[in-house]
């Protein structure tokens, strides 16, 4: 691996500075285990990078039933399903966080590292983008906020601008008679890259008859994670039953762009979206209280 | 798990603690890598990225200007290339073939290919001058699949290469080094008597042996020119005798230190980085040390061949198999020699077939050389015969256990390709799997099937040594030059201790380096716990001899009247003339000296192993992926020295064979470049993909051992992927004919079963 | 030219110091600045669980952490696993159900184990599995591992008062 300078920002402000002061030049490390990988693979290269896991804001982890999740973008995988009221009110974030690579880097990998990194086939993304998570940016010119379904604008791309970095991710309390669930295709049990993956979030009426919203979220079949309005279409105001959830997934399938490669082709890549969207809209009820 | 045999041995079949394994699980026990010298020197190399290309020159000159590299080599370095570039004689071409593998000749041949190395104060140096190598290439068309390379005008990847056809070496240039034939019997006639007929064509990928700890080696170059290797190797006097040969080097001038080794499955048998550390040890006078990557280790060292086979079987209703017919074309890589002869030898052994034939091609393509893998070349010709015997039964609506049972070989009987079968244990293997509660277990789910399958491996014996000295305690120091790669210390200990009387646990086994111990073949083969084995009985046996005249001495007493019983030393008629091992050992020094016995032996007498598989899989229609529920493996080893120790090869050969079934394959471009040379996409199964295996370990003892051993390591991986294949079968309603049956091909197959999408 | 940073960590409960670059793993400085070679490369990018360790009281992948990293944290390696009384009951075990054949990926399953047994002592099987799914072995199967595991958790167990 080629050398380069580690830093460690302690606050919001000076690592804006430290990355500014290098652009391109410069990234975040945070659980390293994206970044450490392609660095000593020379699919990138770095003069410095900046440690945000000593920033208090990027090491939130707090919940409240009204306000929703603060999740800063250095905590790892594991302090998410440890903690038991995120886990309780979140499980379709925990779907994600438990699945990411093993336990070893659910030691290290963060949520907000698994969104910079902004491959097609990250499993946190969808998860989300179905929450409603926004991005808090902070950057030479203050603070802004970015819906997660429009952070990631190709593979490994974001929106992020030289001297910026994602602080944390601000998730709004989950609804009542709601549920989300993230599912993937992977050839083996753990360990692999998906090949499909689709989250999923619903929000049902008081008699948990029908859909007053749903989200669909797909990975793995387009240039970036993919929020699929179609599917919404297909279930707000239906019944649940099995015609909206056929339709959504219809929808997604339709929606999503995948391609051949060593890890799936097309054909079974579109066929898997249909299939897991239905499952995961199924999960997705069962966890609203309905299905 | 032992199936039940009467008691016959004191230390034998019993599961003593591993000699080794406190350093072992310590953290102790040093492997190659683990190695450190003063004044070290790192070594790197510079691998093709074409997988076809000319050579046209090598400017190493930039890199050798680097300040911190020491030294840079290429294939002009090594003695023996230059030497042979001439003979065609058998033995000079494959000493090129060896030599252009260890680093390139006129040709790069493959992606991953050693074409230069380098050697530096540190990895990073190294890294950085291999980038200023200027190579210049022309690439050329690369063959990267076997029907291709054998089709007329396909590029050649050796222009001098002569066809061998039948026995005969014609004028036909082409990629296939060779095609030789098995018959017996009238095949025709036999297709005639048959009332079915099942033909299939399959296609199979290749695989790597995945072992966890990459490839090192270490050497260093004494002022007087005796050369010391350190390397994790299946053979230390294989690694001497190769680097003899290319480093046109007496062997006397070589020593090579065989450290400890994280697996080798027959990958490491062949020398890939120890020539290039001595030639760099020499140009630098420094000790150098070389490493390899993972992905080097996938694109540089020798995976097993992809194939392209055909079986076509006639039964008659009865359940005879009246014919068969196998074809097996299997990607030998860049260089002729792959395993297609064992291929060709296992695929029908399991049966008493009356009219057989067996076509084999070795064709080269522009792939890594391939090397052995665990029962080389068996597991796929046995995934086409077993899946293709699997329809027949089951167009015949026989029990596909009872019908091996009409069809199995037993002793008598000869084998298509000629030898004929000792004393063997097939049919106690499937009465065990057909007798064993699983194979009468309710599947219970939808999507669920059950599958068998058989496998043969005919094991290996050869030359061994070890000698044997008594301590003064009572304990005796065994020495040994079989590498340990899985637990053959304590068997072989186990097999000394069982001649002498004494435990396990007195027995002190090392395995040491070349100039330590007499002549010692590979650790491969599934030749060690019979061949070492054998060399320490015999080396017991002159302990145990001389230690009876010593007592015969010490009592003055004639020798004949001495016997050793239980460990202990005592007079036929005079009950009050005992003593005990350790009390002997101890008066050695006064009564005339210190004992070692010694033996070394070529081991004959080898008994073949066969298995029996039983899995049950569940498939999710819907994605095509496949679990699999239950597992259990049936296994003839003879006689199992340490239980625990077979029962972990048969696993593990289980668990590799799931993973060659399911999911691992070598994934190449267009360009016959490696797609997924990474632990994350070549996909080996994790402790998340397997259930317990259940092990059966049947005892038919093999009469040329005395304690009627036989290997046990390799046959294993042979059964797996065709009885998965089978489960799958019976699970989905289609027949899969590729490996891996990963999720995308089982839906492929669905889906053209059902023509169409669902 | 180094530019190589001063770190000072508590490896297996000793207050140690090491010189390291910024690139430098965690793995490369154990193995190759401090000579302890127990952790094991495989595959240096945090695909096999050979090189794990233990940091500040997580499992993690020693190929996937900077060295630098390290500075007033604790790391926990297969060194420091047996104890002046002997061998942890997770290695004895390894030993009496022959859960290791080459060894190479023993000390990363042994230092996984124990994290897992140290934060639930009484696992299921499948909980066991899923936990090591991150640590490869290509010799055992996993089968004698996962009984070691159990077992061990049993021992474990006992001897608590």
């Amino acid at each position: 691996m080629r050398s380069f300078e580690y830093v460690q920002a302690r606050t919001v402000k000076k690592a804006v500075a430290l990355l500014a002061e290098k652009g391109e030049q410069a990234r975040v490390l945070a659980g390293g285990t994206d970044i450490i990988v392609q660095l000593r693979a020379g699919r990138r290269q770095v003069e410095r990078l900046v440690d945000i896991k000593g920033i208090p804001e990027a090491n939130v982890l707090s919940y409240n039933s009204s306000r929703g999740l603060r999740l800063g973008a250095a905590v790892p995988c594991y302090r998410i399903y440890e903690d038991k009221a995120v886990a309780r009110a979140y499980p379709g974030l925990i779907d994600a966080a438990s699945l990411i690579g093993g336990t070893q880097i659910q030691g290290r990998a963060t949520l907000g590292g698994n969104l910079c990194n902004a491959a097609p086939s990250a499993d946190g993304i969808p998860p989300l983008i179905v929450l409603g998570a926004v991005c808090v940016v902070a950057g030479p010119e203050g603070i802004r906020e970015v819906p997660v379904e429009q952070f990631c604008t190709a593979p490994g791309r974001t929106v992020l601008k030289p001297g910026e970095f994602l602080v944390s991710l601000r998730i709004p309390p989950p609804r009542p008679h709601s549920g989300a669930h993230y599912l993937r295709f992977i050839p083996r049990n753990e360990m692999d890259i998906a090949v499909a993956g689709v989250g999923a979030s619903v929000v049902l009426d008081d008699r948990g008859e029908r859909f007053l919203s749903a989200r669909v979220a797909l990975s793995s079949v387009a240039p970036t994670p993919l929020l699929v309005s179609e599917a919404e279409k297909a279930l707000v105001g239906a019944a649940v039953a099995d015609g909206a959830i056929q339709h959504a997934a219809e929808a997604a399938m339709a929606a999503s762009r995948p391609i051949n490669d060593m890890r799936g082709t097309i054909e079974q890549r579109r066929h898997l979206v249909g299939v897991l969207t239905r499952r995961a809209l199924q999960g997705a009820l069962k966890r609203a209280g309905k299905g | 798990m032992t199936t039940s045999t009467p008691k016959k041995y004191d230390v034998i079949g019993t599961r003593p603690i591993r000699h080794d394994g406190v350093e072992k699980v310590t953290g102790r026990a040093k492997y190659g890598a683990d190695l450190q010298l003063p004044g070290l020197l790192y070594g790197k190399v510079l691998r093709s990225p074409h997988a076809h290309a000319r050579i046209r020159s090598i400017d190493t000159s930039a890199a050798e200007a680097l300040p911190g590299v020491k030294a840079v080599v290429t294939g002009s370095d090594i003695p023996a290339a230059s030497d042979t570039v001439q003979s065609l004689g058998e033995t000079a071409v494959r000493m090129r073939y060896l030599s252009n593998n260890v680093l390139a000749g006129d040709k790069a041949l493959y992606k991953g290919q050693a074409i230069a190395a380098v050697a530096a104060v540190n990895v990073n140096v190294a890294e950085e001058a291999l980038a200023l190598i200027k190579v210049d290439y022309q690439p050329l068309p690369p063959v990267i699949n076997v029907m291709d390379a054998i089709k007329d005008g396909a590029p050649l990847l050796h222009e001098d290469m002569l066809t061998q056809e039948l026995g005969k070496r014609t004028d036909k240039h082409s990629n296939i080094a060779n095609h030789f034939q098995f018959k017996k019997g009238d095949l025709e006639a036999g297709l005639q008597k048959a009332d079915v007929i099942v033909e299939r064509e399959f296609n199979t990928a290749s695989v790597h042996q995945g072992y966890i700890e990459t490839h090192n080696g270490t050497a260093l170059w004494s002022s007087d020119g005796n050369l010391t290797i350190w390397c994790s190797t299946q053979g230390s006097f294989m690694v001497r005798s190769q680097l003899a040969q290319l480093l046109m080097v007496p062997e006397s001038k070589i020593k090579v230190v065989p450290m400890e080794i994280g697996g080798g499955f027959g990958g490491k048998i062949s020398v890939y980085l120890e020539p290039l550390a001595a030639l760099l040890a020499r140009k630098t006078g420094h000790p150098v040390k070389l490493t390899m990557s993972r992905a080097e280790v996938f694109e540089g060292t020798g995976p097993t061949p992809g194939t392209h086979m055909k079986v076509k079987m006639g039964a008659n209703k009865e359940g005879r198999i009246t014919a068969a017919q196998v074809s097996l074309y299997y990607e030998a890589g860049a260089f002729p020699g792959s395993p297609v002869n064992a291929g060709a030898m296992c695929a029908l052994a399991p049966y008493n077939l009356e009219n057989a034939q067996v076509d084999g091609y070795d064709v080269v393509v522009n792939k890594p050389k391939a090397a052995a893998y665990r029962a080389p070349g068996s597991t796929q010709s046995a995934m086409a015969v077993e899946t293709v015997i699997d329809e027949v039964c089951e167009k015949l609506k026989i029990d596909p256990l009872e019908f091996r049972l009409l069809n199995g070989a037993k002793e008598g009987d000869r084998r298509v390709d000629g030898p004929t079968f000792g004393r063997i244990g097939y049919l106690e293997t499937v009465r065990a799997a057909l007798a064993h509660p699983h194979y009468k277990t309710p599947l219970g789910g939808p999507h669920r099937g059950r599958g068998v399958a058989s496998g043969f491996w005919f094991n290996a014996g050869g030359q061994s040594s070890c000698y044997i000295s008594v301590n003064a305690d009572g304990t005796v120091s065994l020495v040994e030059g079989s590498v340990d790669i899985g637990g053959t210390r304590v068997s072989v200990a186990m097999q000394a201790a069982e001649v002498l009387g004494l435990p396990a646990e007195a027995v002190k086994p090392t395995v040491v380096d070349t100039d330590s111990v007499g002549y010692t073949w590979v650790t491969g083969g599934s030749s060690t716990t019979l061949k070492t084995g054998l060399a320490a009985y015999e080396a017991a046996q002159d302990v145990k001899r001389q230690l009876l005249e010593r007592a015969a001495k010490i009592w003055e007493t004639p020798v004949e009247n001495i016997e050793l019983v239980k460990g202990v030393f005592r007079s036929k008629h005079d009950p009050a003339l005992k003593l005990t091992f350790a009390e002997l050992a101890g008066k050695l020094l006064a009564t005339g000296g210190p004992v070692t016995g010694s033996a070394s032996v070529d081991a004959k007498g080898v008994g073949p192993a066969f298995a029996t598989h039983i899995v049950d899989v569940e498939v999710d229609p819907e994605t095509g992926k496949t679990q699999i529920l239950r597992y259990t493996a049936v296994q003839d080893a003879g006689t199992a020295i340490h239980p625990s120790y077979v029962e972990g090869q048969i696993q593990g050969g289980v668990a590799q064979g799931i993973g060659w079934a399911l999911n691992e394959e070598y994934f190449f471009n267009q360009q016959g470049q490696m797609a997924n040379s990474s632990f994350l996409d070549y996909r080996m199964p994790t402790s998340l993909d397997l259930p317990l295996i259940d092990t059966v370990i049947v005892e038919v003892p093999n009469p040329g051992h005395p304690f009627g051993v036989r290997g046990v390591g390799e046959v294993p991986i042979v059964p797996p992927p065709a009885a998965i294949a089978n489960a799958i079968s019976h699970a989905l309603g289609v027949r899969m004919t590729t490996l891996p049956m990963s999720p995308g091909k089982v839906l492929e197959a669905l889906w053209k079963k059902e023509g169409g999408r669902s | 030219m180094s530019n190589k940073t001063h770190v000072q960590a508590r490896i297996n409960g000793e207050d140690t110091e090491f010189l390291c670059e910024p690139q430098q793993s965690l793995l490369e400085v154990l193995r190759d600045t401090l000579g302890m070679t127990g952790t094991k490369e495989g595959c240096n990018d945090g695909n096999c669980g050979a090189c794990s360790v233990v940091l500040n009281g997580r499992l993690v992948d020693s190929c996937l952490v900077l060295a630098v990293e390290t500075e007033g944290k604790s790391v926990d390696t297969i060194e420091g696993v047996a104890g002046p009384q002997g061998l942890h009951p997770l290695q004895q075990k390894f030993l009496e159900e022959a859960a290791l054949q080459c060894g190479i990926c023993t000390p990363g399953f042994i230092v996984a184990a124990k994290a897992l047994l140290e934060r639930e002592p009484n696992p299921s099987e499948q909980r066991v599995r899923l936990w090591l799914a991150g640590n490869l072995c290509r010799c055992t199967g996993y089968d004698k591992i996962v009984r070691a595991v159990l077992g061990a958790a049993k021992v474990m167990e006992a001897k608590k008062p």
